[in-house]
């Protein structure tokens, strides 16, 4: 038997468009019903007030504490300090030179998207910090010098956090190779280390780098303050690196080792030109998950007296001018750090879905 | 033709822990043979070929590869892999690189021959495995078939005197099974030392000088081709051949 | 000679013994700068300060603790405290990662996105900060003590903190223990005998609800029989603030808060994580031989869903006692605020007290360990 042909009809109005997605997703049963109120009231009961204190019956305009009048939000009080939460006590006349290093930035990132070479991109972002360095603490090139006890605000957690990147990297790396080597005294020692760092909390590294670092040296060895938290968070950041670019190691079939081996490559020809980049690329996702992380982490240098954002929205919380603020401080420094974390992680969901393409 | 002994392997014995992996084995091959090494899974006889190039180490023996002695000497390793050429089951291509790259990887940083030579070289031997069209793709686009020639490539690329196949074809599909054995069977012709552990009896039949049926970590029975699949001496061989000879 | 340096064993037997020298000599170089460093600041060594008095009060403590007491015991109460907000931050964040780990895959499009909108926010705010907001923000605009909010006239929210009515239980303290130990023993004996019985007849029994009903009267009866009843301490108003009753400082609060906030979201991650691993392929199988939705979740889904999970929640308790540190930033007296804090600041001997300090997180980073190695062993799927 032969049979005729069946056209496409269109789908009936309730199972398609809104009203079947409404029923499939919202309204399926009762107890989804009911749920989908308790969902729309929840949000009822937060969304309104907070647009309502943020935005509506906020102030945006005006000169001084005077013009903060209603319950709004005093959005001035952020105007009036942004200064500080940008630049913490850098000179004013100096501003120009962190202001240099934010469009840099905005240009490196832009830079990237266009750069395909992973070493290139490395090479790239440390020369930004080289020069970032070179402009902010002045010294060269007939700049005048300013101290770090000045550094602060958001330029200082930008400057920590990228720090902590570039120097805990290849520490990370070596500690990985160490860890998965033959020899039983470089992996005890490697081993040792990463799980003694990964045992113990971020603050007290920094209290043993601030308190105890320059014990190890003879006076008249100065630590600069800032130099000693970088130290702890670097060597810190490096044993989580390792963790991860061992996973990514570990990804790597024993085949491609061989095969190295086999077309005669020394040991550190085969890890730097074949088993490395491939690690990497699989480690990808969770180095940046371990980077927010440590974007996250630099507040922490608040508590060892470094005045990064979070310390200097709490410093300015008890500016006598400006009492009663403290809430528009801390909403707009959870703002900041949440766009900034949301940005990269965001990044880290598209490097993994070009990287599950690239496999195929 | 010079009747040298290219590879020397005297009384080799080799263990896993306690486990018996290799039972004095002795062998000797000769500048151009060709020989096949076959046996059931788990019979050494690829750990047999990786001890040739010390991807694996034997506790017991010798082996002599064209006057180099094969030990942990890191000069000696060197000059023996410079001079043998291992094909694997898998490709063990680089993934990460072009299949240019994958080629002249060895000769750049290894032999340290100019970067303009080293891709003359690569595109030669890739013309010569059919694949020269596909030089700047990436491994994971190419066939099975494709890569595994892509493989063979990278070996030829050091012009080695010994070649090593381990199972060369056991990961391919079966349609292009045969895209790959020409090429082993053209090499063949061209009087290149080769020792292939394969299932592959046609290409044996065809090309070998020497069959070699290992079992348990030892070599059996070893014959010409002729004799080996036509009158078949041990029962063990027997019981083999007929298993894999009867479809 | 030479060639004996070209032996791979041999590279690799020097290439250690030169990193054991330059460790050794490292050590070396920091061990003499700092034994003349601090002989130079007079500091003293050894552990005796342990013994000296502290002079120092602490807001709370779970034992008894005055300024007369030892830097030993300044030590201790650190160690309890950070225990104490540990427990209570590991205990309510896995309740709520469950719930919204759950939500997160629920077939309701607005709870789903809510539990995401949760995860997406409170993942990307640092923890010290949630903790500052919770102190400084949330906690701080609470009324005063003489205006608190107040349920039942025994329970008090200001901002000195949650009061409420402390049990004093005297002698039978021990009856309830006893009954909570009998209840426990009961269900776990009962649950096995209808396991037993199903074996053995095929008749399933719904326990779940009868065992926690057990769980929560048996203690309850056993107390009745006890000689005297609960004593409460009840909080009340004298002056300007409240006396008696157990007090949750706003520090305790706001750490706990935080961290089971912030905790809470990766918990929810490696839930949901488990649960989409198991393949659809599972649950269809399973409904497909008839199982109801509950049976399939206990039998195969949530098995194989716990697998997976537990690894990285057990990762994240542990990051919840590493996290209990940033209490030094609101004064929270745990270990690091207490003993590497205001101890250290009193008695100078950073090496010998940071040292002990981390000696606590490594002690429990090895238990953690070791409970993560024994699980997986226990939980292994056979492989060939």
């Amino acid at each position: 038997m032969v049979y005729e042909k069946v056209n496409e009809k269109p789908a009936p109005i309730t199972s398609k468009g809104i009203i079947g997605w409404l029923r499939e997703n919202l309204f399926s049963s009762p107890l989804n019903s009911a749920m989908t109120f308790l969902g729309f009231y929840f949000l009822y009961l937060i969304i309104p007030p907070f647009v309502k204190w943020a935005i509506i019956d906020a102030h945006f305009v005006g000169n001084s504490r005077a013009d903060c009048t209603g319950t709004g939000a005093c959005w001035l009080f952020i105007k009036a300090k942004l200064d500080m939460y940008m630049y913490g006590f850098y000179p004013l006349d100096l501003h120009w030179r962190p202001n240099t290093v934010y469009v840099l930035f905005g240009v490196l990132i832009l830079a990237f998207k266009f750069i395909k070479n992973n070493m290139a991109k490395i090479v790239l972002f440390t020369l930004y910090m080289i020069l970032v360095f070179i402009l902010i603490r002045g010294g060269y090139f007939g700049l005048s010098v300013v101290d770090t006890n000045k550094w602060g605000g958001l330029m200082l957690t930008i400057i920590v956090a990228g720090v902590g990147i570039i120097a805990s990297f290849p520490i990370g790396i070596v500690l990985a190779f160490g860890r998965q080597s033959n020899l039983p005294i470089i992996k005890s020692v490697s081993v040792t280390y990463i799980e003694f760092i990964r045992g113990v909390p971020l603050i007290t590294i920094l209290f043993m780098s601030s308190v105890i670092l320059p014990l190890f040296f003879p006076e008249g060895v100065t630590f600069d303050k800032l130099l000693r938290a970088l130290i702890g968070i670097s060597f810190f950041q490096a044993a989580y690196i390792a963790e991860i670019i061992r996973g990514g190691l570990q990804s790597i079939q024993k085949g491609q080792y061989e095969a190295a081996d086999a077309i005669g490559l020394s040991y550190w020809q085969k890890m730097l030109l074949v088993i490395l980049p491939q690690a990497l690329k699989v480690a990808i996702p969770n180095l940046v998950g371990s980077f927010i992380a440590l974007f996250q982490d630099t507040t922490l240098v608040l508590i060892i007296g470094l005045f990064d954002l979070l310390a200097m929205v709490q410093l300015t919380s008890s500016d006598i001018h400006w009492l009663g603020f403290e809430k528009e401080g801390y909403v707009f420094v959870t703002i900041v750090f949440w766009v900034f974390c949301f940005a990269m992680s965001k990044y880290s969901k598209s490097l993994e879905n070009r990287f599950n393409t690239d496999l195929k | 033709m010079e009747n040298k002994n290219i590879i020397e392997i005297k009384n080799l014995n080799k263990w896993y822990g306690d486990f018996h992996v290799l039972k004095d084995i002795n062998m000797n091959i000769k500048k151009g043979e060709i020989v096949v090494v076959c046996g059931p899974s788990g019979s050494g006889k690829s750990t047999l070929i990786r001890c040739i190039n010390y991807l694996e180490q034997f506790q017991e023996g010798s082996i002599n590869v064209d006057g180099i002695e094969v030990c942990d000497d890191v000069k000696k390793i060197k000059a023996i892999r410079e001079d043998v050429a291992m094909v694997f089951q898998h490709f063990n291509l680089f993934p990460h690189l072009t299949i240019l790259d994958n080629l002249t990887l060895a000769p750049i940083w290894v032999k340290k021959t100019p970067k303009k030579e080293a891709v003359e070289t690569a595109m030669k031997y890739l013309e010569r495995v059919g694949i020269a069209d596909q030089a700047k793709k990436y491994p994971n686009q190419l066939s099975g078939g494709q890569q595994q020639r892509v493989a063979i490539a990278r070996s030829l690329c050091k012009n080695p005197s010994i070649m090593l196949f381990d199972e060369p074809t056991s990961a391919l599909d079966p349609e292009m099974v045969a895209e790959v054995l020409d090429v082993m069977v053209e090499l063949a012709n061209e009087g290149r030392t080769m020792i292939c552990v394969t299932h592959e009896m046609g290409f044996a039949k065809k090309v070998a000088d020497r069959v070699v049926f290992m079992e348990s970590g030892q070599i059996i029975e070893e014959n010409p081709p002729k004799e080996f699949f036509e009158n078949p001496e041990s029962d063990r061989l027997k019981l083999f051949l007929s298993q894999i000879l009867s479809h | 000679m030479l060639s004996i340096l070209r032996n791979q064993k041999v590279r690799g037997i020097l290439f250690q013994l030169l990193t054991v020298i330059g460790l050794v000599a490292f050590l070396w170089y920091i061990g003499t700068n700092t034994l003349h460093n601090i002989e130079q600041r007079g500091i003293r060594t050894g552990f005796a300060f342990l013994d000296t008095t502290a002079g120092f009060a602490i807001n709370e403590s779970p034992i008894s603790y005055s300024e007369a007491s030892t830097y030993w015991t300044v030590f201790e109460v650190g160690v309890l405290n950070t225990l104490i907000v540990s427990f209570w931050a590991i205990v309510l964040s896995t309740i709520l990662g469950l719930i919204i780990g759950v939500a997160r895959l629920s077939k309701n499009w607005i709870i789903a996105k809510l539990a995401s909108a949760y995860i997406d926010t409170f993942r990307n705010i640092p923890i010290l900060l949630q903790i500052l907001f919770w102190y400084n923000v949330v906690l701080a605009t609470l009324p005063p003590p003489r205006k608190s909010i107040e349920f039942f006239n025994s329970i008090f929210i200001n901002n000195r903190g949650i009061i409420v009515p402390k049990p004093i239980f005297g002698a039978s303290g021990i009856y309830v223990v006893v009954g909570i130990i009998v209840a426990i023993l009961a269900v776990y004996f009962i649950n096995r005998w209808l396991n037993k019985r199903q074996e053995e007849t095929g008749e399933e029994f719904f326990f779940l609800p009868w065992g926690i009903l057990i769980l929560l009267v048996t203690p309850y009866l056993f107390y009745l029989l006890g000689p005297d009843k609960i004593v409460w301490n009840m909080p009340h108003l004298k002056g300007f603030n409240f006396r008696g009753g157990k007090v949750f400082s706003p520090e305790f609060l706001a750490l706990v808060f935080a961290l089971t906030i912030y905790t809470a979201t990766f918990i929810a991650e490696a839930i949901r994580s488990g649960i989409e691993a198991v393949k659809k392929g599972q649950k269809e199988a399973a409904t497909s031989i008839g199982l109801s939705p509950y049976q399939s979740l206990k039998l195969v889904v949530l098995p194989q869903a716990i697998r997976i999970a537990i690894p990285p929640t057990i990762n994240q308790y542990l990051n919840v006692v590493k996290n209990s540190s940033l209490a030094t930033a609101i004064g929270y007296p745990e270990v690091v605020t207490v003993f590497a804090g205001t101890a250290l600041n009193q008695v100078g001997q950073a090496i010998e007290m940071i040292s002990m300090t981390m000696a606590v997180y490594l002690v429990v980073s090895l238990l953690v360990s070791m409970l993560l190695n024994w699980i997986n062993h226990k939980m292994k799927i056979k492989e060939r």
